[in-house]
């Protein structure tokens, strides 16, 4: 019984992973471009709006590049790669002093 | 899809991709399918809500002709001077071509709470109607649902739309032969026959599709995205610049304290109608209206150019002085708008507005169609339908009450509209409730009845339902059909029209249904 679990949870945990991978790790992708875009130099509202609308872009292509890549492990991969410079300029808007 | 296309002469990594996005699209196709449905349906009839908002207040008369705005928006004015004195703020929309009202509304102040009336574009009055949600009610289930809270509810919808998103790229991922896809119809071959009508649907209306649904997560980011704006230095004020650059209408400014009469708004719409050309008008805006610090916006309509970017004048003060014309908004901010013009497609005049409607409803029909495939494919790799796999019949009953219920329920939602009291209490919400009623016992039908009859019978009374309204209406007479045509009531006349065309085709997928049953 034990080792019948075990199997479906060896069958199972890539997709799952992949699945987690698009909606939770495609959406954290969405949200650090669209603070990230915060850094651009241009003003306030439109770099808001300018993440805003990209963000929604970036996550169709995170979710399409989830399910294409040859493995789970490197869908996470790619998604982390991706989210590291993203990552950078969130960070260096989060420290912004205000106005 | 999934065994149904050959991959012959494909690389293995190829067609990896392909079998994954097959996959992917069929399982986020099948969960979000019975929502995107209802959102297509609704949102493609939501293109004439005006329409349908005056064809369900027939006591309001057609407007024979249009007022001038200025003694229009005068007389709305001299109107809610009575109505409501001490409101901080109230928003007058004008009548148009396609609303014979003006809908005047007010926000709480001293000595008042929030209120709205319509009002007779030609006199000011106050209209007495039956009460009802009208076209309103579809435009807003098409984004917000009914019951559920707002928010959950519009969270629910952008999942949908986000997966529709990624349905749309896989789907175009999947499809080698997109361009042979456009032509291929194979009749009576069972899955081999659904698989050509989802894969044409999906790729005539393909533009369309990719950009009504990107539009419509760009028309509520600002819920699904706020990080941004949260991340921003100085958050609070960058959210009131970023509401400034979305809508005319914002909360007013706190008021002086003395007293001092409203400049004439004619005047201003004269001022804006000078600028803009006659009949560009369709909002005013007025905040503090008893206060020496009034400010009056007259907005431009949205009717002759594709973004819905706020455009409008500003006039503050017991003189009416002009302070603030605001007629550009920045590059991200005007992509913005015409996106979200695009989506709503208030810019449209009667023929793009119907091709609207017709790539709405092949929307609806794609998703339909990918439904419907779902079990049609299993129900050909496991045989005999009565002992199906307790999942497939689920998806199969919840897709009849899903895809043919729906019309059944909006039908029900315009007789309730006819037949309820008009002096019942709460009306506006029993005709909603009467609408969701309707549409449970569609799926109670759907499960109680043998799978091919419900399709049948669902789709037939919802044919009998739509064509039977312009038939009351002549019985009962008053604004029939034929009267609407004399009188050149080109609103009503196309709403009745409207339903018996929508009978025709529920006619016609209640006889293919029933000719499928007979096999």
């Amino acid at each position: 019984m034990r080792a019948t679990r075990g199997a479906v949870w060896r069958a199972r945990g890539p997709l799952l992973s992949r699945i987690a991978a698009a909606v939770f790790g495609g959406y954290a992708l969405a949200v650090l471009t669209s603070v990230a875009t915060l850094a651009l130099p241009m003003g306030t509202v439109e770099a808001v709006l300018t993440g805003m609308q990209a963000s929604f872009v970036v996550y169709a292509a995170a979710v399409i590049w989830v399910f294409a890549a040859r493995s789970a492990r490197r869908a996470w991969l790619g998604l982390a790669l991706a989210a590291l410079p993203l990552l950078a300029a969130a960070c260096w808007v989060w420290r912004m002093p205000a106005a | 899809m999934l065994g149904l296309e050959d991959a012959g002469g494909m690389t293995t990594a190829a067609r990896s991709l392909r079998q994954s996005m097959a996959r992917l699209h069929t399982w986020t196709g099948l969960v979000f399918g019975w929502v995107l449905y209802a959102m297509f349906l609704t949102g493609a009839v939501s293109y004439f809500r005006e329409e349908i908002s005056q064809w369900m207040r027939p006591e309001v008369p057609a407007l024979a002709q249009l007022p001038d705005a200025a003694v229009s928006a005068a007389l709305a004015v001299a109107s809610l001077q009575g109505l409501a004195p001490g409101a901080s703020q109230w928003v007058i929309d004008l009548a148009d071509e396609r609303r014979n009202v003006v809908a005047a509304s007010w926000r709480a102040g001293a000595g008042a709470g929030d209120g709205r009336a319509m009002l007779d574009p030609l006199s000011g009055k106050p209209l007495h109607a039956r009460e009802t949600t009208g076209g309103e009610f579809f435009y807003y289930f098409h984004f917000s649902l009914h019951y559920l809270p707002r928010v959950a509810a519009r969270w629910l919808v952008g999942l949908a739309t986000m997966f529709m998103l990624v349905a749309i790229v896989s789907g175009v991922i999947t499809h080698k032969k997109i361009f042979t896809n456009f032509f291929t119809f194979r009749p009576g071959k069972g899955a081999r026959s659904w698989l050509d009508a989802h894969n044409m649907l999906s790729v005539w209306a393909l533009p369309f599709h990719l950009l009504i649904t990107y539009t419509g997560l760009i028309a509520l980011m600002t819920l699904y995205m706020p990080w941004g704006l949260d991340s921003a230095p100085d958050a609070a004020q960058a959210r009131q610049s970023l509401r400034a650059e979305m809508t005319a209408l914002m909360p007013p400014a706190t008021p002086r304290g003395t007293a001092a009469p409203l400049p004439d708004v004619g005047a201003m719409v004269r001022e804006a109608e000078r600028r803009w050309g006659i009949g560009s008008v369709a909002r005013l805006v007025v905040d503090h209206p008893g206060d020496a610090a009034s400010r009056v916006k007259v907005a431009r309509s949205e009717a002759s150019r594709v973004s819905v970017s706020p455009r409008y004048l500003a006039f503050e003060g017991p003189q009416g002085s002009l302070r603030q014309v605001k007629d550009h908004s920045g590059p991200a901010a005007e992509t913005r708008g015409v996106l979200y013009g695009l989506h709503m497609a208030r810019f449209a005049g009667i023929t793009v507005r119907w091709l609207y409607v017709i790539a709405s409803l092949a929307g609806a029909a794609m998703v339909a169609t990918g439904l419907v495939l779902w079990t049609v494919k299993r129900r050909a790799r496991r045989g005999d339908p009565e002992r199906a796999p307790a999942g497939r019949r689920w998806v199969e009953r919840l897709n009849v009450a899903a895809i043919a219920g729906l019309p059944v329920a909006m039908a029900a939602f315009l007789w309730g509209n006819r037949l309820l009291p008009v002096a019942l209490a709460d009306r506006r919400e029993w005709e909603i409730h009467l609408f969701f009623a309707v549409w449970a016992l569609m799926l109670f039908h759907a499960g109680a009845r043998p799978v091919q009859r419900a399709w049948t019978e669902q789709f037939g009374a919802a044919a009998v339902l739509c064509a039977a309204l312009p038939l009351w209406n002549i019985c009962v007479g008053g604004r029939h059909l034929f009267a609407s045509i004399r009188a050149a009531d080109w609103v009503y006349a196309g709403i009745e029209s409207a339903l018996l065309a929508a009978a025709a085709l529920l006619a016609a997928m209640a006889m293919k249904t029933a000719r499928r049953a007979g096999t």
